[in-house]
């Protein structure tokens, strides 16, 4: 084998697929999937059961409607548990093992291995949204479910949980800690999908209407009761772009360090 | 093939590069050397973009890494220092995600890591997780990832760091024989490994050249001193005395004596231990008539030059981490 002229300089998406399956390689071997979808089923499906209160998510018993809102409902605060499991190891991991230099001496743009890593969450958070649809199945068989709002939830937590995947894998690129990354997601997360809406509800000041704009579960809470709104669409993505970006150049930033 | 010129990298508080050039010629098997802590490693992370540069400038085949790095990066198979590999992986997925990101597809990558297991000995194992190999497997998994794209540069730092003697011997002709088609720039510390593979040797410390060239234009910069080793019938002072006339006979000293009417003796010699010397010795000894029985040459060690020139170079502004 000779050195050869390299091919052709290699496509970005191309790359964000290698790495995308790389990524769920090294995940799947690992039990942390199969955990994180039982867990995820498993709690939801106790909540929309049992309920959380009798006043703000009572049991699907207690309700006696065919209807999923419950559920979707409690999906932002989820997130905000799940979605850290998932990113935290992403960077961290990478920076910890070494292989972060491996990574960034091949010929590949951060933003291309930005991108791999978060469809790569992206399509294990799908896997976990998957796990709940039984829960929808048993309504749907017990009375008549409207799906509108059921394809509308699922919709908006895709959404959600890009974004707060986005906002996870830039903070996983800050620490070569998976546990802090962990920690400063979940906190990040229970702050934008639950104390800010709370803030806003019963701010005296003027900051109200800013929190509730920031707020992801409000915005969600929309998509949830079937209304698609382009507006909170956007937002969503905007969001995860942003926060992809900055990922991106927090780990290009890293050779000047 | 490789320019560095005035390279220059500051962490935070410590000089670790201060003004380093050299060009290397395509096809050319460099060793760099220096003790830990020189700045070997965050040359080679300069080269290959990993680290960028406070000062000065590097190509790679004629192009700027810090305007390219993807173009430069493509022309480099990178063995990193440590050889981080993803451990849950197996060999062929690991390989397989490498190929991916050089954009080698389909057939051309299933060749790609046919012939990058093969020439590193993997082929029976490329179905196992790299997390259960041995030191040596893990070090061909991570040569194996930087033949892969069939790169014209190889930048190895301390590829034979860890592995049993039996595994360096290999990775040594393994990288001999990848340099006669390559340039090849390998860091170590282990010098013989610099004489057995290498053609040209750059000696950093403290963040700057001290010597660069040929192993034995190094050491003549090292000012190391040859030395004969001689065995003779007869006593020190009768050596002394026959070697007086010679020139280029420095200290004569005694070393231990094999048996009792013997003396081992260090000639030391100005220059190179040549053939007309020793020849020179030879008569020397046959003149006084004392019987000869042993005439080594040795040339100056590396080691000994090493040891000279990294304790030579001027204090750096700190300490490198």
């Amino acid at each position: 084998m000779s050195p050869q002229p390299a091919p052709a300089r290699p496509g970005c998406g191309a790359q964000s697929l290698g790495v995308l399956r790389k990524e769920l390689r090294a995940t799947l071997v690992s039990p942390i999937p199969y955990i994180l979808v039982a867990l995820f089923a498993l709690a939801l499906s106790y909540v929309f059961f049992y309920g959380l209160d009798e006043r703000r998510n009572p049991s699907f018993w207690l309700l006696s409607t065919a209807s999923v809102n419950t559920l979707f409902g409690v999906i932002p605060v989820a997130f905000a548990v799940l979605v850290p499991a998932l990113t935290m190891r992403m960077w961290s991991e990478e920076m910890r093992a070494g292989t972060l230099e491996t990574l960034r001496t091949m010929p590949v743009s951060a933003g291309a291995l930005v991108l791999g890593k978060f469809l790569a969450c992206w399509v294990l958070l799908a896997a976990c949204l998957l796990a709940t649809l039984p829960i929808v199945l048993t309504v749907d068989g017990l009375g008549d479910l409207d799906w509108g709002p059921v394809w509308g939830g699922y919709l908006g937590a895709m959404f959600l949980g890009g974004a707060l995947v986005a906002l996870g894998l830039w903070i996983s690129g800050l620490t070569r800690h998976q546990v802090v990354a962990f920690l400063v997601t979940l906190f990040a997360g229970l702050v934008l999908c639950q104390l800010l809406t709370s803030m806003a509800s019963d701010a005296n000041s003027g900051l109200g209407p800013v929190f509730h704009a920031i707020a992801l579960d409000a915005r969600y809470d929309a998509l949830g009761r079937g209304v698609l709104e382009v507006r909170d669409l956007a937002y969503f993505a905007s969001f995860t772009a942003f926060f992809l970006y900055l990922n991106a150049e927090s780990i290009d930033s890293r050779r000047y360090a | 093939m490789i320019r560095v010129e005035n390279l220059q990298k500051s962490f935070v508080g410590v000089r670790a590069l201060d003004g380093v050039t050299f060009d290397i010629p395509q096809g050319q098997v460099v060793g760099l050397l220096g003790p830990n802590g020189a700045g070997k490693t965050t040359m080679m992370r300069i080269l290959t973009g990993f680290v960028a540069p406070t000062g000065g400038q590097a190509w790679v085949d004629g192009i700027d890494v810090q305007d390219d790095p993807v173009a430069c990066q493509r022309r480099i198979g990178y063995l990193p220092e440590g050889n981080p590999l993803y451990t849950d992986l197996r060999v062929r997925e690991a390989l397989a995600f490498a190929a991916e990101m050089q954009g080698l597809r389909g057939a051309a990558a299933r060749d790609a890591i046919r012939e990058a297991v093969e020439q590193v000995g993997l082929a029976d194992v490329v179905h196992r997780t790299i997390g259960t190999f041995s030191k040596g497997y893990r070090q061909r998994v991570g040569l194996a990832q930087a033949l892969l794209h069939r790169p014209p540069v190889l930048i190895l730092d301390e590829p034979t760091t860890g592995l049993d003697p039996n595994q360096q011997q290999d990775m040594r002709d393994l990288i001999r024989r990848l340099g006669r088609e390559r340039t090849v720039v390998l860091s170590t510390h282990i010098l013989p490994e610099v004489e057995a593979v290498c053609q040209r040797a750059l000696i950093i410390a403290k963040g700057r050249l001290v010597a660069d060239g040929t192993i034995d234009e190094v050491r003549a910069q090292g000012r190391g001193e040859a030395c004969a080793r001689i065995t003779v019938r007869g006593t020190l002072e009768q050596a002394r005395a026959a070697f007086a006339g010679l020139p280029f006979v420095g200290s004569v000293s005694a070393e231990a004596a094999p048996a009792p009417g013997l003396s081992a003796l260090r000639v030391a010699l100005a220059g190179h231990a040549d053939a007309d010397r020793l020849e020179a010795l030879a008569a020397a000894c046959h003149a006084a008539r004392l019987p000869l029985s042993r005439l080594e040459a040795h040339a100056a060690r590396l080691e000994d030059v090493f040891a000279v020139l990294t304790e030579q170079a001027p204090a750096a502004t700190e300490e490198v981490a």
